[in-house]
C-alpha cells in the first residue's frame, strides 16, 4: 500500500474528506444558522439585511457540499453508495429542502407583495432549520451504525427507521450549534437595533446548544459506550474532548466581551473539533454494520484504488490553495457590515 | 411500476430539468464576458448596462442550476448504488476534479459577479465574470468526460466478479481522452453557447419589435448573432465528427439513430421518418445510402445494423432514439439557415427592418433548448441497455436496498417541486424581460446618459 509521510492513502483521503466536511459545516453552518433565526426578525429591513449578510457567500459555501460529496464518492465509493442508498429518505428530503432554500433566497426580493415575501421568508427559515437537523440526523445514524448485510447493502427499513432517539438528539444539537454560529456571523455583519437584538438571540442560542449538547453527550456515554472505545484505548486522545470543552466555553466568554470576531473563530473551531471527535470515534471504520462486523465499512474496504487516490491527492494539493484564494477574495471584497444597494437581494 | 423504470424516470426527469439551466449559464457567461470586454475596450457605458442586465438574468438561471445539480450528484449514490460502486474509482476522479477546479472557481467569483458591481474596479469585475464563465466551462469538461467514459470506457481494468466487480483506473489521461470525450465536449459547449446566444437574440428581438431600448438592443443583438452564427456552423462539424466516432465505438447506437436494422448493408439517411420495430421498417423521406456516404464518402459502404447485435444488447426504444436524433439534427440545420440569413440581411444593412425576422428570432429561443435535451436523450437512450457501455447493464446498476415506494415518493416530490420551480422561473424571467435593462419612464435621464454621450463625442486616443 502506498504511503505519504508514513500515512497510507486511504487514511490521507479520510482526512481530506473530513477536512472538506468540516469546511462545509463551518461555512454553510453559519448561513444555515443565520437562516434559522430569520423569522425572529420582524421588520422587512432586518430580514433584508440578514439575507444580504449571507448574499454573496452562501452559494460558494454550498459548493463545499458538492466537493465533499464528490470527494466521498471518489475516495470511498462503497461508503457513498451504501450510505446514500441506505439513508434514501433523509437525503431526498435534504435535496428538496436545499432547493427550496436556494429558491427562497433568490425569489424573495423579486416581488413587492407582502404575502410573497412572507411565503419565502417562511420557506427560507424552515429549510434553514430542517437542513442542519437532517445533516445531524444522518451523522447520528453513522455514529450508531446501520444494518448492513452482504455486498455492503443496507438491509434496514425504508421510511422512518432513520428517526431514532439518538439521531434526533444529534440533529437537534447540530441545529443548535449552527444557530449560535449563525447568530455570531450576523452580529459581525449588522449594526444598531438588529445588532442589539442579536446579542439577546445569541444568548438563547448558546443555552439551547449547551443543553442539547450536554444531553446528547451523556446519552452517548451511557447508552453507546463503544463510541468512546478509541479514547479508552489511547488516553492521550482525551486531549480532543478537553479542547472541545475549552473551545465551547470560550464562545460565551468572548461574546460577553463583544469580541465577536474571535468568538466566530472559536465557534468555527468548535465545529471543526467536534468533527475531529467524530473522526476519532469512527476511524478506521466509516460505517459500522450492526449485523456482522465483517460487513463493516472501513477506510480500507470502502476505498478506491491507490492509483485513483493518488490522482485525487494530487488534485487536492493543486486545488486547495486555489480554493482558499477564491474564498479569501470574495470574503475580503464583502468584508465589514452589510450595505444594501441596487444589486442586493 | 418496477424499480428500474421508476429510477430511470426519476433520473431522466431530474437531469432533463437540471439541463435547462447550465447551458444557459455557460452561454450567457460567454455573452457577458464579450459585453464587459467591449465595455473595458471602448469605455461605452451601454455595454456595461447590457452586462448588468444579463447578469440579473444569469443569476436566476445559475441559482436554479446549482440547486438542481446537487440533486444529480446525490442520486448516483441514492438510486444507483451498484453503479456508484462500479464506476467510483474511475468516475470519482473526474467528479473530484469538477468540484475542485470548476465549482470552486465558479462560486468563488459568483458573489463578486452578482454583487460586486459597485465594490470593485471594472477590470476586477471582468476577471470575476471570466472566472465564473471559465468555471462553468470546466464543469462541463469533467461531467462530459465522466459521461463519455460511460459511452466509451478507456484507461481502466475490471477487478472482482459478479456484484463485487468494479472498474479501476489504470491511466488517468487515457480515461480523460477516451474515444468520445473531446467530440462530445465540444458539441456540448457549442450547444450551450447557442442556448445563451438565442436567449439574448430572442429578448432583444422582442425589444426591437416593440421599439424599446432600441440602441442597446441593436448592439446586443449583433453580438449574439455573431456568436450564434459561428457556433451553429461549427456545431455541424463537431456533430459530424461525433457521429463518426459513434459509428466506430457504439455501432448499435448509430444504427438506432437512423433505424438501420440489416446487419451489413449500405445505410440510408432519413430527413424524417417513423420506425416500425416489429417489421424492421422505416417509413419516411430518405437519401438512399446517405449514412454510408457520411461515414465513408461512398453510397454503398456497408454499415453495421441493429441485427448484428443480440436482442438483449441493443437499444429497445429504436423509434424514440431515431426521433430525438432527427429533431436535434433538424433544429441544427434550421439554426444555420436562420443565422446565415440574418447575417446576409446585416450585410445588406437591413437586419432590423423586417419585423418578421425579429419575430422568428423571438420564438427561436426554445429551439437550442429542445436540441440540447433531445440530443442527450438520443445519446443516453442509444447507449441502452448499458449504463457503462458493454460493461454494466442499467438493470444491474440499481440500489438493491431501495424500494419502489421510496422512489415513487421521491419522484412525486421532485415532480411537484420542479413544476413549481419552472413556473416561478418562467414568471420571473418574463418579469425581468418585460422590465428591461433600465427604467424607461426616465428615458431622458436613463443610467449613464451623460457618460454615454461623452464617450460618443470624445474620440478615444
Amino acid at each position: 500500500m502506498e504511503t505519504l509521510a508514513g500515512i497510507d492513502y486511504p487514511t490521507l483521503w479520510f482526512l481530506v474528506v473530513g477536512g472538506l466536511f468540516s469546511g462545509y459545516a463551518i461555512l454553510d453552518g453559519f448561513d444555515f444558522g443565520a437562516g434559522a433565526w430569520h423569522l425572529f426578525f420582524k421588520k422587512e429591513k432586518s430580514r433584508r439585511l440578514a439575507l444580504n449578510a449571507i448574499g454573496p457567500v452562501w452559494d460558494g459555501n454550498e459548493v463545499w457540499l458538492v466537493i465533499g460529496g464528490g470527494a466521498l464518492f471518489a475516495g470511498f465509493p462503497v461508503m457513498y453508495a451504501t450510505l446514500l442508498s441506505g439513508m434514501y429518505v433523509p437525503f431526498m428530503l435534504f435535496l428538496v429542502f436545499i432547493i427550496f432554500r436556494a429558491v427562497s433566497i433568490e425569489f424573495r426580493g423579486k416581488e413587492e407583495m407582502a404575502w410573497w415575501k412572507k411565503m419565502w421568508d417562511i420557506s427560507y427559515a424552515v429549510s434553514s432549520i430542517v437542513l442542519p437537523f437532517l445533516l445531524g440526523v444522518v451523522l447520528g445514524n453513522v455514529l450508531l451504525g446501520l444494518p448492513i448485510g452482504e455486498n455492503f447493502e443496507y438491509v434496514g427499513g425504508g421510511f422512518f427507521t432513520f428517526l431514532n432517539p439518538f439521531a434526533l438528539m444529534v440533529g437537534i444539537s447540530t441545529l443548535a450549534l449552527m444557530m449560535s454560529h449563525g447568530a455570531i456571523y450576523l452580529l459581525l455583519k449588522t449594526e444598531g437595533r438588529m445588532y442589539a437584538k442579536l446579542t439577546f438571540l445569541l444568548k438563547k442560542g448558546m443555552i439551547f446548544f449547551m443543553v442539547s449538547f450536554g444531553i446528547t453527550s451523556l446519552y452517548t456515554l451511557i447508552y453507546i459506550p463503544h463510541l468512546s472505545d478509541s479514547f479508552r484505548n489511547q488516553p492521550v486522545l482525551f486531549v480532543v474532548p478537553l479542547l472541545v470543552f475549552l473551545s465551547i466555553a470560550n464562545v460565551p466568554r468572548l461574546s460577553s466581551k463583544k469580541k465577536y470576531g474571535q468568538a466566530f473563530l472559536f465557534s468555527s473551531l468548535t465545529i471543526g473539533l467536534l468533527l475531529v471527535l467524530v473522526a476519532i470515534e469512527l476511524y478506521p471504520n466509516l460505517l459500522v454494520s450492526t449485523l456482522d462486523p465483517q460487513y463493516t465499512l472501513t477506510v480500507y474496504n470502502a476505498a478506491a484504488s491507490d492509483k485513483s487516490l493518488g490522482i485525487m491527492l494530487t488534485f487536492a494539493a493543486i486545488g486547495t490553495p486555489l480554493v482558499i484564494g477564491y474564498t479569501a477574495f470574495v470574503y475580503l471584497t464583502f468584508r465589514g457590515k452589510v450595505k444594501i444597494d441596487e444589486t442586493s437581494y | 411500476m418496477d424499480l428500474e423504470i421508476l429510477s430511470r424516470i426519476q433520473f431522466a426527469f431530474t437531469v432533463a430539468f437540471h439541463y435547462i439551466y447550465p447551458p444557459l449559464s455557460i452561454g450567457l457567461g460567454l455573452i457577458m464576458v464579450i459585453m464587459e470586454s467591449l465595455y473595458l475596450k471602448t469605455g461605452n457605458k451601454e455595454y456595461e448596462l447590457l452586462a448588468r442586465f444579463w447578469t440579473r438574468i444569469f443569476a436566476l438561471t445559475f441559482g436554479i442550476g446549482v440547486a438542481t445539480g446537487i440533486v444529480m450528484e446525490f442520486e448516483f449514490g441514492t438510486n444507483w448504488a451498484t453503479y456508484s460502486r462500479y464506476v467510483g474509482d474511475v468516475f470519482g476522479s473526474a467528479l473530484a476534479a469538477e468540484g475542485i477546479f470548476a465549482f470552486a472557481l465558479e462560486s468563488g467569483f459568483l458573489g463578486v459577479l452578482l454583487f460586486g458591481w459597485n465594490r470593485v474596479k471594472p477590470w476586477v469585475h471582468w476577471v470575476a465574470t471570466l472566472g465564473v464563465f471559465l468555471g462553468s466551462m470546466f464543469s462541463a469538461v469533467w461531467i462530459v468526460i465522466a459521461n463519455s467514459w460511460q459511452q466509451t470506457p478507456a484507461g481502466y481494468h475490471v477487478v472482482g466478479e459478479g456484484l463485487q466487480a468494479r472498474a479501476e483506473i489504470t491511466d488517468f489521461w487515457e480515461m480523460v481522452f477516451n474515444p468520445s470525450s473531446m467530440d462530445r465536449l465540444v458539441h456540448t459547449w457549442q450547444g450551450a453557447f447557442l442556448a445563451g446566444a438565442f436567449l439574448v437574440l430572442s429578448v432583444h428581438a422582442y425589444y426591437l419589435r416593440k421599439g424599446r431600448f432600441v440602441d442597446i438592443s441593436k448592439k446586443a443583438f449583433r453580438i449574439a448573432l455573431v456568436v450564434a452564427t459561428i457556433f451553429s456552423l461549427s456545431q455541424l462539424v463537431s456533430g459530424h465528427s461525433s457521429a463518426n466516432g459513434v459509428a466506430v465505438n457504439q455501432p448499435a447506437k448509430l444504427a438506432a439513430f437512423e433505424g438501420h436494422f440489416e446487419a451489413e448493408a449500405p445505410g440510408d439517411m432519413y430527413l424524417l421518418g417513423w420506425v416500425d420495430k416489429e417489421s424492421q421498417q422505416v417509413w419516411g423521406i430518405k437519401v438512399p445510402g446517405g449514412l454510408s456516404f457520411l461515414l465513408d464518402y461512398r453510397f454503398d459502404t456497408p454499415v453495421t445494423g441493429l441485427n448484428a447485435f443480440p436482442e438483449e444488447d441493443r437499444p429497445s426504444q429504436v423509434n424514440a432514439v431515431f426521433q430525438f436524433y432527427h429533431i436535434m439534427v433538424a433544429i441544427g440545420m434550421f439554426l444555420i439557415a436562420l443565422t446565415l440569413f440574418a447575417c446576409y440581411k446585416w450585410f445588406r444593412g437591413e437586419l432590423f427592418e423586417s419585423k418578421g425576422l425579429l419575430w422568428v428570432f423571438s420564438f427561436s429561443v426554445i429551439l437550442p433548448q429542445i436540441a440540447n435535451q433531445v440530443g442527450w436523450f438520443a445519446a443516453e437512450m442509444g447507449r441502452q441497455p448499458w449504463v457503462v457501455y458493454g460493461l454494466l447493464r442499467t438493470s444491474d446498476a440499481l440500489s438493491k436496498s431501495v424500494t419502489e415506494n421510496q422512489v415513487l415518493f421521491s419522484l412525486i416530490l421532485f415532480f411537484l417541486v420542479y413544476t413549481l420551480l419552472l413556473i416561478l422561473f418562467l414568471y420571473l424571467l418574463n418579469k425581468k424581460i418585460k422590465h428591461g435593462p433600465y427604467e424607461e419612464e426616465e428615458d431622458d435621464d436613463r443610467p449613464f446618459q451623460r457618460e454615454i454621450a461623452e464617450s460618443l463625442s470624445t474620440p478615444k486616443h
